[in-house]
C-alpha cells in the first residue's frame, strides 16, 4: 500500500500533538503515513499533505521568512497541496490579519486563503475556552480555543464549516475550507482525530 | 511525545487531589461556583484542556524577561513566543537584595497593550493575592517564582483555583510532580537565576530526566511497586507518577530556565529535552540585546540543525555577553533555587 507523506511545519508550536493526531487518524482510516518535520525548504520535497500547527504566528512567520520558506510554501499551497492550518496556522494562511488590541501587525504571512482573521479575538488566555462544535461534513467535535483568532470574513470559494455562538462576540466562523485549504481557529490536535481524518480524505480525493 | 494524551487523565486527577471535592461542596454551599470551569452558553473557560493546552502552543519557543514596553517590543520583533514582565531582571534582584515582589501593575498593563504575544508575570511563592491581581488584569501565564521573595516557606498556591495557567520551577522530579498536583500547567527548571551560568539548569534537567527514565523503565517492566514507592517518597498521588512513567516525560510542557545567556546555551537545553526556554537576564543584561534575542530564538527553533546553531552563535559576541557568576562562589543563603519545598 502506498503511503501519504505528511509534513508538519516544525519551526515553533505544538508539532508533536499534530504528529500524534495525524498518526492516529491514519490508523483509524487504515492509511499509511510518513511524517516529516518541515524546518527547511528541502523538507518540502514530495509532500502529499501539509499541517501548520498552533503556536505564535509572529514567531512562525519570522522564522519561515528567515528560512526562505514563505515563497515555497505559498507556491505549493496555491498549486493544490492539501493543507491544514490550526490557530496560528490559520492566521499564517489568511489573506487579511489584524490584532484585536494593537490592530495592524505587519507580520509575515502566506496570504493564500480568502479569509480575514482577527488575532486574539476572544480575548486573553483567561477567556480561552472549550465548546462542542458542529462541523459541516465532520460532525460534533469538542473544541479547544486558546487565545484563538476569529475568522471574521470568508469570500470567493471559501466555505465556512463551523461557527460558535460566543456569549460576547455573537456568531463567529471557526473553521473554513477553500478547495485544498482547511483552517480552524481551534486546536483539533488536542482533542480529536476527526479533522485530521478529513484532511487525509481531502488528500486522497475523497472529500 | 504528545502531551495531549495525558489531558483526560489530568482532568480526572483534578477532581481527585487532596480532598478537593469536599472543598468544592463547601464552597458551593456558600454560593461560589467551583471548580471552574463554569459554562456560559456552552462555552467553558479555565478548563484543564485550556490551561494545559496553552503551554503546548509555546513549544520550541523562547519566553524573554522584560522590564518595560521597549524591551517587550524588541522581544516580539525577535520572534519570542512570550514575555515575562518583572520589576528587576534576576541579575539585578540578586544585586539589590531586600524583598523582591511582583512587577508594577501599570507596567504589565502597558506591555499588554503594546504587543500581541502572551504576557506572563511573576508572583511570590504562596502569594494568592498577587496571583489574583494578575489574573484580574488578564495576564496569560503566571510564574510562581523563587526569584521573588517567598511569602510562604511551606506552601505553594493552590493553582487549581485559578482560570489562568501557572508555571513553576523544579530541581528534580518530586518537586515537579508536587507542583503539578497543586495545579501547575507548565514546569520549568529552576537553574540559578541571574547568574548567566547555565550549569544548574543542566544539572536540574539531567536529574529530572534521569528519574523519569527510571520510572519509564519500571513501567515497561510492570514494576508497580517501584512506582508506588516513588509516589510515597515524593508525597504525590500514584496516578500522577504512573502517568509520567507511561508518557516517559512530564505530563505538562517543560521549559528550561536559569542562567541561559547564549544561543548555544538554549540549543544545549533543547537537546537535553526541554520543550522551550525562558531567558532571564541573558538578553537585556548583554550589550547586544537585539541580535542576541533573535539568535536565541533561532537556536531554539533549529537546535537539531548544526548549521543554523553556528549561524545563530555567530550573531552574538562573547565580549557582549552578560558577566557570569560561578555557582561555587555563591553562599548557600544566596541561592534562589532552594526556595519553596
Amino acid at each position: 500500500m502506498s503511503s501519504v507523506r505528511v509534513g508538519v511545519l516544525a519551526l515553533q508550536g505544538d508539532v508533536e500533538e499534530h504528529e500524534y493526531a495525524v498518526k492516529r487518524a491514519a490508523e483509524e482510516l487504515g492509511v499509511n503515513v510518513d511524517i516529516t518535520r518541515v524546518k527547511r525548504v528541502e523538507h518540502l520535497n514530495g509532500l502529499g499533505v501539509l499541517i501548520i500547527p498552533g503556536g505564535e504566528s509572529t514567531t512562525i512567520g519570522s522564522l519561515a521568512r528567515r528560512n526562505g520558506l514563505i515563497d515555497r510554501l505559498r507556491d505549493l499551497i496555491i498549486n493544490g497541496l492539501p493543507t491544514l492550518g490550526t490557530c496560528a496556522g490559520a492566521i499564517f494562511m489568511a489573506k487579511e490579519v489584524r490584532d484585536s488590541v494593537v490592530g495592524e501587525t505587519g507580520q509575515s504571512i502566506l496570504g493564500v486563503m480568502d479569509i480575514a482573521v482577527v488575532r486574539n479575538a476572544f480575548g486573553r488566555q483567561g477567556e480561552s475556552f472549550e465548546s462542542d462544535l458542529e462541523i459541516d461534513g465532520i460532525g460534533i467535535v469538542r473544541s479547544v480555543f486558546i487565545r484563538s483568532p476569529a475568522i471574521i470574513r470568508a469570500w470567493g470559494n471559501t466555505r465556512p464549516l463551523a461557527s460558535v455562538m460566543h456569549p460576547r462576540l455573537g456568531n463567529v466562523i471557526t473553521a473554513a475550507q477553500e478547495n485544498n485549504m482547511l483552517t480552524t481557529a481551534f486546536h483539533p490536535e488536542l482533542t480529536t482525530t476527526k479533522i485530521h481524518k478529513y484532511l487525509l480524505e481531502v488528500a486522497m480525493g475523497r472529500q | 511525545m504528545s502531551v495531549a494524551t495525558g489531558f483526560e487523565y489530568l482532568e480526572k486527577l483534578r477532581d481527585f487531589f487532596y480532598g478537593m471535592l469536599e472543598l468544592r461542596d463547601r464552597l458551593r454551599a456558600s454560593g461560589f461556583s467551583w471548580p471552574r470551569p463554569y459554562e456560559l452558553g456552552g462555552v467553558a473557560t479555565g478548563t484543564v484542556k485550556v490551561k494545559v493546552g496553552f503551554p503546548s502552543m509555546l513549544r520550541n519557543g523562547v519566553i524573554m524577561d522584560v522590564t518595560n514596553v521597549e524591551q517587550a517590543q524588541i522581544a516580539e520583533e525577535a520572534g519570542a513566543v512570550g514575555v515575562m514582565v518583572l520589576d528587576k531582571l534576576p541579575y539585578d534582584v540578586r544585586k539589590a537584595g531586600g524583598v523582591a515582589r511582583m512587577a508594577d501593575v501599570k507596567v504589565i498593563e502597558d506591555v499588554m497593550r503594546h504587543i500581541t504575544i502572551p504576557v506572563s508575570a511573576k508572583v511570590r511563592i504562596g502569594h494568592y493575592y498577587e496571583a489574583f491581581i494578575l489574573e484580574q488584569i488578564g495576564v496569560d501565564l503566571i510564574d510562581e517564582s523563587e526569584v521573588l521573595t517567598p511569602v510562604d516557606e511551606q506552601h505553594h498556591i493552590n493553582k487549581w483555583l485559578f482560570v489562568v495557567p501557572f508555571v513553576n520551577g523544579c530541581r528534580e522530579l518530586c518537586e515537579a510532580l508536587r507542583r503539578i498536583s497543586e495545579g501547575a500547567s507548565m514546569i520549568r527548571s529552576k537553574g540559578e537565576a541571574g547568574t548567566g551560568n547555565v550549569s544548574e539548569a543542566v544539572k536540574h534537567f539531567k536529574v529530572l530526566y534521569g528519574a523519569i527514565n527510571e520510572l519509564y523503565a519500571a513501567y515497561r517492566d510492570g514494576d508497580e511497586e517501584r512506582l508506588r514507592d516513588f509516589a510515597r517518597q515524593c508525597q504525590v498521588p500514584l496516578e500522577l507518577v504512573a502517568l509520567t512513567a507511561r508518557l516517559g516525560r512530564l505530563p505538562v510542557i517543560t521549559f528550561a530556565a536559569g542562567g541561559i545567556a547564549t544561543p548555544a546555551d538554549a540549543a544545549l537545553m533543547m537537546w537535553l529535552g526541554a520543550d522551550g526556554v525562558f531567558v532571564g537576564s541573558g538578553i537585556f543584561k548583554s550589550q547586544d540585546s537585539r541580535e542576541r534575542a533573535e539568535a536565541i530564538v533561532l537556536a531554539t527553533a533549529h537546535w537539531d540543525d548544526p548549521e543554523v546553531v553556528v549561524e545563530s552563535q555567530r550573531m552574538v559576541s562573547e565580549r557582549a555577553s552578560m558577566m557570569g557568576t560561578d555557582i561555587r562562589s555563591l553562599k548557600p543563603e544566596e541561592l534562589l533555587q532552594t526556595r519553596g519545598v
